[in-house]
């Protein structure tokens, strides 16, 4: 690919992750004022962000948290909030035609809900690039990282995110990428039953599983659907 | 600057399980070749991700973040990202100041 090329798609992946950057900065910054809170120091804070780069998984080990930290305790936490992750992989696996086995490793392990959710909504315009996804991955991961050291040092200065309604741009951005993904009454039954199942897991099960139920009922919708193209064929 | 061994042993266990997710799925995808019954169910996990990851919000969560969900759905057919998006902040911003 020609430098102007990937240049551009490097800033168009990083103009398109901007909003949910910023709206990272207060979630992260909470998380290291409670990771304070727990008495992990600013370097154990940013290592966690850093290695672990997973929010949900960070907030319910925060939610964990003994002394000393239980590593099985911990991980095995981890393993379960992000099973979702498997799926995730498994999907974007697919737009990765362009790029190198080292990129696609990379790309893999900084997989977040949010890059993701931008990689695959592109992918379904444009060949997805190496250039574009590190748009996407780099500021958020940087931006995740510094906003929890941040929250950690200078933690009980900032107030609760939610009166400024920041907290509601994740749901805002996903929304807006769910319109996209309609593709008629096949979508509607893979919604649906991921709505009830997520709603469900919800109100019956504390912490995240809600998603990982959610993804797994509306894979399982699209499985026993009627394949109505081949019908049509 | 501290770093405890028990803390740093929790975030390594916590980074073996998060690259473990990440990998696992792509890697078994890469395995075998996918019959379209197969394309199709991982052609619905984005959308049921998001909708699993919205749900509670639009739901369960109050009047002001249901309303800002609509909002930013409506706003999404005729608006790109930023401003559809934009739109919902600040809708649930406006609602929860007057008490809602």
């Amino acid at each position: 690919m020609k430098s102007d090329t990937v240049r551009r798609e490097l800033l168009e992946g990083t103009r398109t992750i901007i909003p949910l950057v910023l709206a990272a900065l207060p979630i992260g910054f909470v998380f290291g004022t409670v990771a304070a809170g727990n008495g992990l120091s600013p370097l154990e804070t940013v290592l966690m962000s850093a290695l672990v780069f997973a929010g949900g998984s960070q907030f319910v080990a925060m939610d964990l948290w003994t002394h000393p930290a239980s590593w099985s305790a911990l991980g095995l936490a981890a393993l379960l909030v992000n099973l979702r992750h498997i799926l995730m992989g498994a999907s974007l696996a697919r737009s990765l035609g362009l790029f190198r086995p080292w990129q696609k490793l990379a790309t893999l392990l900084v997989m977040a809900d949010e890059n993701w959710a931008l990689a695959e909504a592109r992918a379904r315009q444009k060949p997805l690039t190496p250039a574009f996804y590190l748009g996407l991955a780099l500021p958020f991961y940087c931006g995740w990282v510094l906003a929890s050291l941040g929250g950690s040092l200078f933690g009980a200065l900032l107030g609760d995110v939610a009166v400024y309604g920041l907290d509601f741009a994740f749901p805002a951005v996903f929304i807006v990428l769910l319109m996209g993904f309609w593709k008629g009454r096949e979508t509607g039954l893979i919604l649906a039953a991921s709505a009830v199942a997520s709603l469900s897991v919800h109100s019956l099960v504390p912490g995240a599983w809600y998603i990982a139920a959610g993804a797994l009922a509306g894979l399982a919708a699209a499985l026993v659907a009627p394949v109505r193209q081949e019908v049509a064929a | 600057m501290t770093l405890d061994p028990a803390t740093l042993a929790a975030i390594l266990a916590m980074m073996a399980a998060t690259v473990f997710t990440r990998l696992i799925g792509a890697l078994l995808v890469s395995r075998f070749v996918l019959t379209p019954r197969v394309e199709r169910a991982l052609t619905a996990v984005p959308p049921a991700v998001l909708m699993a990851v919205v749900t509670p919000t639009a739901i369960a969560t109050g009047p002001a973040e249901t309303m800002a969900c609509l909002v930013t759905a409506l706003a999404a057919l005729r608006l790109p990202l930023l401003p559809a998006a934009g739109g919902g902040v600040l809708t649930v911003a406006v609602l929860r100041a007057a008490g809602l």
